[in-house]
């Protein structure tokens, strides 16, 4: 496991007392660097930072328009289950949680794929909850086979898998998987997990390089930020994206920016709240330090922080997202995994992208790619 | 006038359609570009390619297309994406584009030289970019490639021509079009690579995500022009020392 073995050398403590002790005159040299790398990074992400979020800004978005034009590509998930056999204290799904549990069937997705289709989407995010016998590779066998055919592009948030079965899943059509580690900080991932295989915090480290070895083509990862202090979770996020750059360079790379939002059964309230302007200055100093790795926003934000935010450094966008089974074809009561904010269709959302400039891309891959 | 696969094209200047924001900023800046050969991402063709609105912007232009293969990793899927754009596009012209490392975009020499053969083998008129390596673009030649394309800096950069002297290597050695592809930034980088003999240029982050794409595809315009020009009228070679301009040998003629 080349880049888990190297990421378990970093300490929590040690990361946040470097990052917390960077300073303007490290920011300046960070803005600076014609390269730059970790270090630069701890200091974009720092407190002393916040006073240069204008010039972090505007570097920011000239990368993102020099790497990727004046383009977005647009996404949206398909939740294929809610079912799942992990205990997360922060989630809509976690098992003990009295929901109607669904997993859809054949036709279902069918008309779920033929909604999708209508509203101009032709890259597509399979979600489930993590359940391994109901939820599983038996199910996927069965599933992908009727959904990849009606998509260029075809990513997966599931549960963390064997080489094997990734090797697999990138043969039955799947291009892309979301892991996320929700976050790098183990005493408190253990306090957040409390029953199911996603209580193993080492499994779910060592899944990108799995994945990695696999051959995928492109691996999405991210810290749901408000889990821990969500400076010292994305410090150890870019890290362990650095690492994983060295070793799988035919692989592309996404981060997500997930901040902890209200579901079902909450009781949760976040150990580290991250504020609009930080989530700027966070995906800011990503844009510079990996100018190449795609950066994607979820209707989980506001259309007025979203209408704001892409087009200074976001690539990748869902729209119109439903986050309960079966939400496109009808409306369900089976209950959502958390609430979206941006309930904009997907046409509004992209009109209002090229009124400011930017060509929503809907179709940017083929299916035989990496297989 | 350039001649590729014994077809004639007006213009030096090969454009792109990638990282516009709208499809008629891409149609006034390819006019104002003059360009008579348009590159096309296949990954990006709209399967109801009809509809597509890049494609439909260069349907109404004089410009042959040139669909290209990235998104390829390997040899074999770019020798399947060009047999799609054959068969959607209806045109035998391919821009080989073969980049596994996906930070710099750098382009496999390896599987480039096998898929090229393959394309050739097939019929293909193959435009493969390449990293500016003399030996490599004499194989490149040698299996059948219509031109070649090596690149002035990673993709993108607008770093110009950091390949400079092997770029001189390849124009000096070669028998088939040499077009500088990638990492041209300015006009008078274009120039630059015009008056070193190159056959042509293909230039797209530089216009696209200018200010004013228009305005700086019309600058690259006559800046590939002013280079071609000055090229044919023999350059002159840079020197250390002065040299006079009205030059006192004069009085040789002279004498008997």
């Amino acid at each position: 496991m080349k880049s888990a073995d190297a990421l378990r050398q970093y300490d929590w403590d040690d990361v946040s007392l470097t990052l917390y002790a960077k300073t303007q005159r490290d920011v300046q040299s960070a803005l600076r660097h014609p390269a730059p790398g970790w270090q630069e990074f701890l200091a974009l992400i720092s407190p002393a930072a916040e006073a240069s979020l204008p010039s972090m800004a505007e570097k920011a978005n000239a990368l993102t328009r020099q790497r990727f034009g004046h383009t977005v590509s647009m996404f949206v998930p398909l939740y294929l289950s809610n079912l799942c056999a992990n205990e997360c204290t922060y989630c809509g799904f976690t098992m003990s949680n009295k929901i109607r549990r669904v997993k859809l069937s054949p036709q279902q997705i069918k008309d779920e794929v033929r909604a999708i289709k209508t509203m101009g989407f032709d890259s597509l995010l399979l979600v489930t909850g993590e359940h391994e016998t109901k939820a599983g590779m038996a199910y996927f066998n069965e599933v992908i086979p009727l959904i990849r055919p009606h998509f260029s592009h075809l990513a997966m948030e599931v549960q963390p898998l064997s080489t094997d079965d990734y090797r697999k899943l990138v043969k039955l059509g799947v291009d892309s998987v979301l892991v996320y580690q929700e976050t790098y900080h183990r005493a408190h991932y253990g306090q957040y997990h409390l029953r199911g295989q996603k209580q193993d915090f080492d499994w779910r480290l060592e899944t990108p390089d799995r994945l990695g070895e696999a051959g995928i083509n492109k691996i999405g990862l991210g810290a749901l930020l408000g889990l821990s202090d969500w400076r010292t979770d994305s410090a150890l996020t870019a890290i362990h994206l650095y690492l994983l750059q060295k070793a799988y360079w035919k692989t592309r790379f996404s981060i997500a920016f997930p901040r902890i939002k209200p579901c079902a059964g909450d009781q949760f309230s976040p150990v580290s709240d991250i504020t609009d302007k930080q989530l700027v200055q966070l995906i800011c100093a990503y844009r510079i330090c990996f100018p190449e790795v795609e950066l994607s926003l979820s209707t989980r934000e506001s259309a007025t922080f979203r209408d704001s935010v892409v087009p200074l450094a976001i690539n990748q966008l869902s729209a119109a997202s439903q986050t309960q089974p079966g939400g496109y074809s009808e409306k369900s009561d089976a209950l959502e995994q958390f609430s979206t904010e941006d309930t904009r269709s997907a046409n509004d959302v992209a009109a209002n992208l090229l009124a400011q400039g930017i060509e929503p891309v809907w179709t940017d891959w083929l299916q035989q790619f990496g297989r | 006038m350039l001649s590729i696969a014994e077809q004639s094209f007006s213009s030096r200047l090969l454009t792109g359609t990638g990282k516009f924001g709208h499809p008629d900023i891409l149609k006034a800046a390819l006019v104002a570009s003059r360009t008579s050969m348009v590159t096309l991402a296949l990954k990006r063709l709209n399967r109801q390619h009809q509809q597509d609105s890049t494609l439909q912007v260069l349907r109404t232009l004089p410009v042959t297309l040139l669909p290209n293969t990235s998104g390829a990793a390997t040899a074999n899927e770019a020798v399947y994406a060009a047999k799609l754009a054959r068969e959607l596009l209806g045109t035998p012209w391919v821009k080989l584009e073969i980049h596994p490392d996906q930070r710099f975009l750098l382009p496999d020499p390896v599987e480039t030289l096998r898929a090229a053969e393959q394309l050739c083998e097939a019929g293909f008129h193959v435009l493969p970019y390449c990293h500016a390596d003399p030996v490599l673009c004499k194989r490149l030649e040698e299996v059948g490639c219509a031109a070649v394309m090596p690149l002035g800096a990673p993709i993108g950069t607008n770093q110009g021509l950091q390949t400079r002297d092997f770029l001189q290597i390849i124009i000096e050695q070669s028998n088939v079009p040499v077009i500088v592809d990638a990492g041209i930034g300015r006009p008078s980088q274009a120039c630059e690579a015009m008056e070193m003999g190159a056959d042509a240029v293909l230039v797209n982050t530089a216009i696209a995500t200018s200010s004013d794409p228009v305005a700086t595809a019309s600058a690259f315009a006559k800046a590939v022009e002013a280079g071609r020009e000055s090229f044919l009228a023999g350059a002159p070679l840079a020197q250390r020392n002065a040299s006079a301009t009205s030059p006192f040998t004069q009085f040789l003629e002279t004498l008997s």
